[in-house]
């Protein structure tokens, strides 16, 4: 059942029993659905997305760091990209195809100096790292499928039809 | 000279929509939660915005054909094979026009005038009503009943039949209903019509708009294919109202007719809503399903959510309304809905407005966010507790 994952994608606060209305399905259904996806890892967690700019609290700042490494014979890329996301500045960490670089890194800090020496003092000089490239998120216009911008209001004019 | 003497009688007798007089009140009021209109609340796909906007920007600023671009006549043709198997010449059988409206204004001037009778299945979309009085034919209504779930059955429409009918108009997925025809209810109206000289004007403009199985055009059964002009445009599917385009499709001699009246009287269709409806055809699909799939959710919070608050409601599985029955409260569908807009400032449309087997009803259409719609669940039931004390 895609659509229950639609709908948590969407809104992951609806409840178990809202998602059976709009399903038609029962809420016992709905529960043993999501559980399940919950056990198979296919629901991975359930997060909230944050317009930061909108509050008092955006004084940090996102990079996107694409990294180039030397695969190793065994590994491909999983050990140096374990090397990488485990650390906590990490939010995201993606394998590329790109003739350029291997690495999408992004990476969460409290200022670019913060970033850069992150970048410099934990992802540089990693073994098998040959090169890095930093760029800096100046405004997030949209995220996960929605835009940031003032609140859309219903404009549609009254008429009779 | 007094000017009301000199406007035609079949015009000046017809009334302004009831509901007017609601919608005047609305204007003057904040924070009202709408149910009321009859839209999509959502935008055209951007895709289909910016084919427009690049057709302006290269300067594609002239006429079409009369009756609309080829190639979007090619691509409705194909589109109607591949949702409803129907099939359709492009040459001489499908005519672009403003919005699905004129395909029915087109379609009663080409075929009806005084002495004629057109049957209308009530509660149904308003213009059929005015586009039939305009023409000087006779309205002749049938009073759908809520307990066949707003269906045309074969005895009433045999009842209706008088040796000067000449179109019964169809309109399933219906507004404000919320009704649907199937195959199977479909196949005992072929049956009164297929031996007699009666056009069938199917209003399909919500056929996008079907949550149970696939919509069925009457025009697929082959006894009544002929004699059936299918009327269809992209306001609702593709959420293009603004746009106003859409298309009727049918006998070549009757599609003739209408464009020859389309022609004097409108040229032809805007043409940058062509160039945005060619590229909705060609891409929009996948755009259609994920607005149907929502719709359908919200169908489904708004027809519970009535149903849990006592109202009687058939399940209405076309359109994007529900029509639920109101006579519980004792009060008759204008009263409701004014009260309602008055208490908690929710719109909902008196189901009378659409016909008089509507009275009881109301129409809540849930092309609104799914916020919406269960905010005003909240208010309508505050609004029906201050009525039982």
């Amino acid at each position: 059942m895609k659509e229950i994952l639609d709908i948590l994608k969407k809104n992951s606060r609806y409840s178990d029993e809202e998602i059976a209305v709009m399903t038609g399905k029962s809420v016992e259904e709905v529960r043993e659905i999501i559980k399940e996806y919950e056990e198979q890892g296919v629901i991975a967690g359930y997060t909230t997305l944050i317009n930061w700019e909108n509050t008092d609290d955006d004084d940090f700042i996102t990079a996107l760091i694409q990294v180039k490494v030397t695969p190793q014979r065994g590994e491909g890329f999983e050990k140096v990209a374990e090397r990488i996301y485990k650390f906590d500045q990490v939010t995201d960490c993606y394998l590329m195809s790109s003739g350029g670089f291997d690495l999408t890194v992004i990476v969460e800090g409290k200022s670019m100096k913060e970033v850069g020496l992150f970048v410099s003092e934990k992802l540089a000089i990693q073994e098998y790292v040959l090169g890095t490239a930093t760029h800096f998120v100046l405004k997030k216009y949209k995220e996960h499928g929605t835009i940031f911008k003032e609140k859309e209001f219903d404009d549609r004019e009254v008429i009779f039809l | 000279m007094r000017v009301e003497e000199m406007i035609k009688n079949n015009v000046q007798n017809m009334p302004p929509s009831g509901i007017r007089r609601f919608f005047d009140l609305v204007h003057e009021m904040e924070d009202v939660i709408s149910l009321g209109v009859g839209e999509p609340d959502f935008i055209t796909p951007w895709n289909v915005r910016e084919a427009g906007i690049y057709s302006l920007e290269k300067g594609h600023t002239h006429y079409s054909s009369n009756a609309g671009f080829m190639e979007l006549r090619y691509e409705i043709s194909r589109y109607l094979n591949r949702r409803f198997n129907l099939k359709y010449k492009p040459e001489n059988e499908v005519l672009v026009t403003v919005g699905g409206s004129e395909a029915i204004d087109l379609a009663l001037r080409a075929l009806v005038g005084p002495g004629d009778e057109v049957i209308i299945p009530e509660p149904s979309f308003v213009a059929y009503q005015g586009c039939t009085a305009f023409t000087g034919a006779t309205a002749k209504t049938i009073q759908l009943k809520a307990e066949n779930e707003f269906k045309l059955t074969a005895q009433e429409l045999e009842a209706a039949i008088t040796p000067r009918t000449k179109v019964l108009i169809m309109s399933f997925p219906n507004n404000p209903t919320g009704a649907i025809m199937t195959r199977e209810d479909l196949a005992p109206i072929v049956d009164v019509l297929k031996d007699r000289d009666i056009f069938i004007l199917s209003d399909e403009i919500y056929a996008e708009l079907s949550y149970q199985e696939n919509h069925v055009s009457i025009a697929t059964f082959d006894e009544v294919f002929e004699k059936t002009l299918v009327v269809n445009g992209f306001s609702k599917a593709y959420a293009m109202t603004g746009w106003r385009l859409g298309y009727a499709c049918g006998h070549p001699t009757l599609i003739a007719a209408m464009t020859k009246i389309h022609q004097y009287a409108i040229m032809c269709s805007p043409t940058t809503a062509q160039y945005a409806a060619i590229e909705a055809l060609k891409s929009g699909d996948y755009a259609v399903q994920a607005m149907v799939t929502e719709y359908n959710q919200r169908r489904r919070v708004l027809l519970d959510g009535f149903r849990k608050l006592g109202l009687e409601c058939f399940e209405p599985l076309g359109a994007f309304y529900v029509f639920p029955c109101i006579k519980s409260t004792g009060l008759s569908s204008d009263e409701f809905c004014e009260r309602l807009l008055m208490a908690e400032k929710v719109l909902v449309v008196p189901g009378n407005a659409f016909g008089q087997s509507g009275e009881g009803f109301i129409r809540a259409c849930y092309a609104s966010s799914m916020e919406n719609i269960k905010e005003s669940l909240v208010r309508i039931e505050r609004f029906l507790n201050t009525l039982e004390q």
